[in-house]
């Protein structure tokens, strides 16, 4: 295997709702085929920092950012850069399965492409099904590709969300304790989903569940109070971490 | 233990009781009673009024027997279509731009002035259509009675639009603008396709309300008995034939008055029914 290439290249981000700053200069790279993880307490500033890779943290009224944020070598916070692209690159699963209502399954699923301007329909459907696939839910769909998306299960529902980030096809994808609102059955396919993604994809996920993390991370980040207290090898981190707190963290002393 | 209601106390509760669920079933019963009512009465007084002739026919001069409301009914329709021409854009544009641009000064001052403009009365409404638009074109027009109810269809629209619209939670907005999709596009495609059926109800219960305004008419529309002459000329309506022929001293006309509010009633009607329809299609679907 040749040299892993870091995709992302996160220096120095700072991040405020108004007054309230959240990030205090966190640095981190992902690698190509990884499952990087971000664990910490609550409010420790995980789901920012990852909003702050697609760009999505400034939709929100009063909030700003600074810092780079290199991806494949260009700073995404650079000014000329349109964000629309950063989002087609750096796709994201949220936390709660969020299908766009009114749409057929197909049509969540190529949502993206079609919204981005693309329209023959050979195409579309050609996506729709590998898209699925690759999520795992094409079996389970694929007689009712026109039934709306917000009738399928909440594991449904979120493994349709996949796919539709997918369909896309970023190199990057965030994830935001994409299994928090699911069954334990519905948390393990999307965990298997994942670890089959490294070979295509970085994953960066943000997980409260830290067995999570030490089950589908290749490297893990513990965040606490804004700022990156330790990264290192997942199996290093949770076995013998270098920083006191991050040891207190792990085993359940605080958090 | 004694549990049957034996103790004076037990029976006055009892008594208060039945007497307060008396009075609030007849206060009910007197909050819906107008409205069978009027539902009645114009039904008593309008049907035997209609004829093929009142839908067909345009007025017939004083004197003559017989003529209908042709020229009203068309009229109406005409009104209600230009104040949705000029109204629809306008209201939907405001009500989308409140609700995704909710917290700017022009969304707090947009919501401000809908409220405000909602509670003016209609009758100042058709004064001002007056100034601006029959006055600069020396003539009473379907220009101006359009212009009117679209004023007063407007800031209604605007909020029921915006209202609807954020029915949709925000991480749907954000899982669209994640996909890499510009902005303008999840709110058309996403957010307000998302929610068409509510936005049609919205456009449908607005057309109900200007449907019956008299008073914005009065001055702009005006009225004409010829029938339709063009959209500069003086428009008829259902409301405003109404209002003439009710204060007229003739019994025909009075007659043709209660068949209008039949049909009036009835237009109505059947435009709120059809959002009925609109949201059980839409319930049926998901």
């Amino acid at each position: 295997m040749s040299e892993p290439k870091a995709l992302l290249k996160i220096r120095d981000i700072n991040a405020w709702f108004g007054d309230k700053h959240v990030l205090k200069g966190p640095s981190l790279d992902a690698y190509e085929n990884e499952v990087l993880a971000l664990i910490g307490p609550s409010g420790c500033g995980k789901s920012t920092f990852i909003r702050t890779i697609n760009r999505l943290h400034e939709e929100v009224p009063g909030a700003r950012v600074s810092g780079t944020i290199e991806f494949d070598g260009e700073n995404i916070y650079d000014p000329g850069v349109d964000v629309v692209n950063v989002r087609k690159k750096i796709g994201m699963v949220f936390q709660k399965p969020n299908p766009f209502p009114g749409m057929s399954i197909f049509d969540n699923v190529s949502a993206g492409l079609r919204l981005q301007g693309i329209r023959r329909r050979s195409k579309l459907s050609e996506i729709v099904e590998s898209s699925l696939k690759k999520a795992a839910l094409w079996d389970e769909v694929k007689d009712q590709l026109n039934k709306p998306g917000v009738g399928l299960s909440g594991g449904q529902q979120q493994r349709l969300c996949l796919a539709r980030t997918l369909a896309v096809d970023p190199p990057v994808i965030l994830m935001d304790e994409p299994t928090s609102a699911l069954d334990p059955i519905s948390t393990a396919k999307i965990e298997e989903l994942i670890m089959e993604l490294k070979a295509d994809y970085t994953v960066v996920i943000v997980t409260h569940n830290m067995q999570q993390a030490a089950r589908i991370s290749n490297k893990t980040a513990f965040f606490l109070l804004g700022e990156v207290i330790e990264h290192d090898k997942t199996s290093r981190l949770f076995t013998n971490p270098s920083d006191k707190r991050t040891e207190e963290y792990i085993t359940g002393r605080f958090g | 233990m004694n549990l049957k209601a034996e103790t004076g106390r037990d029976i006055r509760r009892k008594i208060y009781n039945k007497l307060a669920l008396g009075m609030i079933s007849v206060l009910g019963a007197l909050a819906i009673m107008p409205m069978i009512l009027i539902f009645v009465y114009i039904l008593i007084e309008g049907i035997p009024a209609l004829s093929l002739d009142f839908f067909l026919e345009n007025p017939k001069p004083l004197g003559e027997s017989g003529g209908g409301m042709a020229n009203a009914i068309v009229g109406t329709v005409i009104l209600v279509a230009l104040s949705c021409l000029i109204g629809l854009p306008v209201g939907l544009g405001a009500g989308i731009f409140m609700a995704e641009y909710s917290y700017t000064k022009t969304s707090k001052l947009l919501r401000f002035t809908s409220d405000i403009l909602t509670s003016v009365p209609s009758i100042i409404v058709g004064l001002f259509a007056y100034a601006v638009v029959v006055k600069p074109l020396k003539a009473y027009s379907a220009w101006a009675g359009g212009f009117a109810l679209a004023v007063i269809m407007i800031p209604i629209l605007a909020r029921t639009t915006e209202e609807i619209l954020k029915l949709i939670p925000h991480h749907i907005r954000e899982a669209g603008l994640a996909l890499g999709i510009p902005r303008w596009r999840v709110t058309m495609r996403i957010v307000f396709a998302g929610s068409f059926a509510g936005i049609l109800t919205g456009i449908i219960l607005s057309v109900a309300r200007i449907a019956g305004e008299t008073a914005p008419l009065l001055f702009t529309a005006f009225g004409n008995n010829f029938g339709f002459r063009g959209l500069g000329q003086p428009t008829a309506s259902l409301p405003v034939q109404i209002y003439n022929y009710a204060l007229s001293p003739y019994k025909e006309w009075h007659d043709q008055a209660w068949a209008a509010s039949f049909i009036l009633l009835v237009m109505v009607f059947i435009v709120n029914l059809l959002t009925r329809v609109v949201f059980k299609d839409q319930r049926g679907e998901s």
